[in-house]
């Protein structure tokens, strides 16, 4: 449902993708890891188009999606994606960040919208703070808030950067619990975080990155187990002991 | 003549001119070239900010052309060139006060745009990045999502501007129209001996205005503000 076929992608000089070919399944969990600046922020983020691709195709439910001419609006508003600083609206309540685009998009009457939205932040544990502002929340709510907005469209594709780098400690259990159960109901999702145990207990499959190349792709078993490529090995290892080497 | 004689005669011609019997002029004029520079400024600034922002070369570079030009220019020149340079075009001659409005307007437009640029550009980029993955368009997310958080945070700039604004007007004295630097520079021609007291006066009242519209704008910037966590419109919840 999500092909990349032979991606590249430059900043200036420097090539943040390398000829990247892959294919994600409906409904698989797929994580992302790889050290910093390897390049799993950018594949991410050209699968909804947020950076434009150099060369190659990627394919999005039969549509080749960095093609010129693309409702663009209407492809994103199916494919949710939660960023690492939450991104909600500041100005909006809890509530009203889940309603805004459904009632945009005129997929839903402000009633209906605001039932489902309910409906949502209920299902992440907040519906008590629905009229409360982002400011008011903590980061672990608000990230939780913000993965409800994203299922208010009912979108076929989850994207996940990086969902708990900007947390406190004690709440990245709370935000990685709700990814989880909507790994078990069968969301096709591709999720970009340092979380190996998170990694391991939920991903169907997991790609490791660096210097803007897919290096390694196996089952959690295999790649916490036995990792192949030799940068998959030192990541490991340096995750594992970070105060040796 | 004593100060209360001149008082007693010059105070209708010092708030309304020679009205009714001839044009509008003194104080009202000026509260009325005002409220209409800023209500017509507000709109246009909006519109050149939003051009300046968009992603669209063709909309984006005349205007900030535009903006580059007039900035660079006195007010004062402004009004010369729509005063003489526009009728030598339309053939048409403006009035005073429609000259004046119209410098006004693009001079104030072109600062407003630059407030409403930096508001927007002073966002969160995450912000632009959140309303577009919700399927917002440019422009949606301009409106629903960007402008309303900008409009709060530019308040405080836009009310410098609307202040400049009131006292701009009495440039429209350089083209003789009978507001209220140039109605009481009438007076004091007339009169002749209370000069200080005269423009005290003059003073005093341009105060009054902006003074009243930064009081104003003030309690709007406290009122949009959201103090708490809680929303301002919603009425506060009991703890439980």
């Amino acid at each position: 449902m999500i092909g990349f076929d032979n991606v590249n992608k430059w900043y200036g000089r420097y090539q943040a993708l390398v000829e990247i070919t892959e294919t994600i399944a409906r409904g698989e969990v797929v994580v992302v890891c790889g050290p910093s600046g390897s390049g799993k922020s950018t594949l991410i983020r050209t699968i909804n188009r947020l950076e434009p691709i150099d060369s190659g195709r990627i394919v999005v439910d039969g549509e080749n999606i960095h093609r010129r001419g693309l409702d663009i609006d209407a492809f994103r508003s199916r494919i949710g994606f939660v960023f690492q600083q939450f991104a909600l609206f500041p100005h909006l309540t809890a509530l009203q960040n889940c309603t805004l685009a459904p009632v945009h998009h005129r997929r839903a009457t402000a009633a209906q919208a605001r039932e489902r939205a309910l409906a949502l932040l209920d299902r992440v544990g907040l519906r008590d703070k629905a009229d409360a502002l982002p400011s008011a929340l903590s980061g672990g709510q608000q990230q939780r808030v913000a993965i409800a907005r994203a299922l208010a469209l009912q979108p076929s594709i989850l994207l996940f950067d990086e969902p708990t780098s900007a947390l406190d400690p004690e709440m990245v259990g709370e935000v990685l619990q709700v990814i989880k159960g909507l790994a078990r109901d069968g969301m096709t999702m591709v999720v970009v975080t340092h979380e190996m145990g998170f990694a391991r207990e939920v991903a169907d499959r997991i790609l490791f990155m660096d210097a803007g190349r897919i290096l390694e792709r196996a089952t959690p078993a295999d790649f916490f187990n036995r990792p192949q490529h030799p940068r998959a090995q030192q990541f490991l290892a340096d995750l594992r002991s970070p105060f040796t080497s | 003549m004593s100060f209360a004689e001149v008082v007693d005669t010059y105070w209708l011609y010092f708030l309304v001119g020679q009205y009714p019997q001839g044009p509008l002029g003194g104080l009202a004029l000026t509260i009325v070239l005002a409220s209409l520079g800023l209500l017509l400024a507000l709109p246009a600034g909006l519109a050149l900010g939003l051009a300046r922002l968009s992603p669209w070369a063709a909309l984006r570079w005349p205007v900030t052309g535009l903006i580059h030009l007039v900035r660079a220019v006195p007010l004062l020149l402004v009004i010369f060139w729509v005063y003489f340079f526009l009728p030598s075009i339309t053939g048409v001659k403006t009035s005073q006060f429609s000259t004046m409005l119209m410098a006004l307007v693009v001079y104030d437009a072109v600062y407003l745009a630059e407030i409403v640029r930096a508001g927007v550009q002073g966002l969160p980029r995450v912000q632009v990045e959140g309303a577009r993955s919700l399927g917002l368009s440019w422009l949606a997310a301009m409106r629903l999502v960007l402008l309303p958080q900008a409009l709060r945070n530019m308040l405080p700039s836009l009310v410098s501007q609307f202040v400049a604004t009131i006292k701009a007007t009495s440039l429209g004295y350089i083209i003789g129209l009978s507001e209220l630097a140039f109605v009481t520079t009438q007076v004091n021609t007339q009169v002749f001996i209370y000069p200080t007291q005269l423009y005290l006066i003059l003073g005093l009242s341009y105060f009054v205005l902006c003074f009243s519209l930064t009081r104003v704008a003030f309690w709007l910037e406290r009122r949009l503000a959201p103090v708490s966590g809680q929303h301002p419109k919603l009425p506060a919840r009991q703890p439980a």
